[in-house]
């Protein structure tokens, strides 16, 4: 077994393209539960979280560019005037000690149905930004998660930043979990409202995150004269419509069909009171 | 190299798929550090790297050299802290498992955040678990000294 610090992107780029099959370690809490339960082995290991270039991020021209590196407490405190679902999303993930460590880089690498973080970037219509010793791609969010846990990484790929518009409108993010302190969410929601044209996606109801394409027209056909409460509820049967849960362990099928159109309705409601307000 | 309450630890044998809990606790023979769910559900390992709170069983042993590793052994020297004093008198300490790494958080906590409110104690800590004592008597504890370091910064002590 080996062990690589990167210290700069073109180290954790060349120690990749020397050993393809390294595991990718970030802030470890993917990694490292699968590794002390014994699921996983670690062969080479290609440690990011102390490369500089993918532990910042910066707003320019409109639109951010968030490192991978850079972790859910970074995002929660420093984030929340230019994406303020991603940093909603942020404040739910785990515990402080994990968002300490937890990057946004590992939940996109990670691709579980439930992170928190990718519902937002899938209404954000994020692209992820990726570099390998053969060059440098870009992938729409929706593209880059192929699957539960699939992703559309290359061996030898790394997930360099990615790259969000920062909007004006309302965005938000709503979970349900049986309980309020580091739990995974049993359904989640994020709803962005920009320039009049509304984006929702949905998490942990489908192998991967869903967007809901007739939701989202019949919103953006209403939204601008007010929607009411009857055309909520339509907008919220559209999003329980566009889930495909399943039952596991943590919850019914039939219950987060439920709960994803409550969280769709009171996005909504939210995104309707802050339009009344401005 | 571990750095390790400031001082420099080599660790030579330590196989590289370590976590540094394991390395602290096994090769070290620092055992305030507590280990159970090595999962970073439970707290009872908590750290600080850096100045960062985090899981010392989520972290790689070989990937933490050249940081600043700081223990409950680097917080609790010889006397007990002001935390730990106030744990004891709220009666926030039963079998005393969590203590460790909730007097690491709550310093950390205390650190960043001088008079925390209760929804926020609550929130800073909800990475530790108590098992034992229902965390009524943890937020008690948290908030007296809070309350206490505030009257000693205003007569200037
Ligand atoms: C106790 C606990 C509670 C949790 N609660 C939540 C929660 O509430 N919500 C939630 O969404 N998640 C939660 N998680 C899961 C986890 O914290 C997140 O998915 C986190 O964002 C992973 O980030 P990381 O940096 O720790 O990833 P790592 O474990 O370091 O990596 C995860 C995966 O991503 C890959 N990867 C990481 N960085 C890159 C990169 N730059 N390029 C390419 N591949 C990369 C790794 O190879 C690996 O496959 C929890 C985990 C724990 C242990
Ligand atoms: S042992 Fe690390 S969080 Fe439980
Ligand atoms: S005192 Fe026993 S677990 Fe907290």
């Amino acid at each position: 077994m080996s062990v690589v610090v990167a210290t700069s992107l073109a180290d954790a780029v060349a120690a990749l393209a020397a050993q393809p099959h390294s595991t990718v370690l970030a802030g470890g809490t993917d990694v490292m539960v699968d590794l002390n339960a014994h699921h996983a082995q670690l062969e080479h290991v290609v440690l990011v979280n102390r490369v500089p270039e993918l532990c910042t991020w910066r707003f320019a021209d409109g639109w951010l560019e968030i490192g991978a590196g850079v972790t859910w407490a970074q995002v929660q405190r420093e984030l929340s005037r230019w994406v303020p679902a991603l940093a909603e999303a942020a404040r739910t993930v785990g515990s402080p000690q994990i968002r300490h460590a937890a990057t946004i880089g590992g939940n996109l690498g990670t691709c579980s149905p439930a992170g928190d973080g990718l519902p937002v970037l899938a209404a954000l219509d994020a692209v992820v930004h990726l570099v390998s010793s053969a060059g440098e791609r870009a992938l729409p969010v929706g593209e880059f998660m192929v699957g539960p846990k699939r992703t559309a990484l290359r061996a030898g790929e790394l997930i360099t930043r990615v790259v969000v518009p920062v909007t004006t409108g309302f965005q938000g993010y709503a979970k349900v979990g049986v309980r309020n302190a580091m739990v995974i969410a049993v359904a989640s929601a994020a709803l962005v409202v920009d320039e009049g044209t509304v984006r929702l996606a949905l998490g942990s109801v489908g192998p991967t995150v869903l967007r809901c394409p007739q939701a989202e027209q019949f919103a953006t056909d209403h939204l601008s004269t007010g929607m009411s409460d009857a055309e909520v509820a339509r907008f919220a049967e559209l999003a329980r419509d566009a889930a495909r849960p399943i039952d596991d362990h943590r919850a019914t099928a039939a219950y987060r069909r439920h709960a994803v159109g409550v969280l769709a309705a009171r996005l909504m409601q939210r995104a309707i009171t802050r339009g009344r307000a401005s | 190299m571990l750095h390790v309450n400031g001082e420099a630890f080599e660790v030579r044998d330590a196989a590289v798929g370590e976590s540094l809990l394991f390395v602290l606790r096994e090769r070290l023979g620092l055992m305030g550090t507590k280990g159970a769910c090595e999962q970073g559900e439970c707290g009872s390992c908590t750290v600080l790297i850096d100045e960062q709170l985090v899981c010392s069983c989520l972290v790689l042993a070989a990937g933490a050299q050249r940081q600043r590793i700081t223990t409950i052994e680097g917080i609790a020297t010889e006397t007990p802290t002001d935390v730990q004093r106030a744990l004891v008198d709220a009666g926030a300490v039963q079998c005393g498992f969590c203590t460790p790494g909730l007097v690491v958080a709550a310093h950390s906590l205390l650190e960043r955040s001088p008079r925390p409110s209760e929804s926020e104690i609550r929130e800073e800590l909800s990475g530790n678990v108590c098992r034992c004592t229902g965390y009524g008597r943890i937020i008690d504890a948290v908030q007296r000294v809070a309350v206490s370091r505030a009257s000693a910064r205003e007569v200037g002590l």
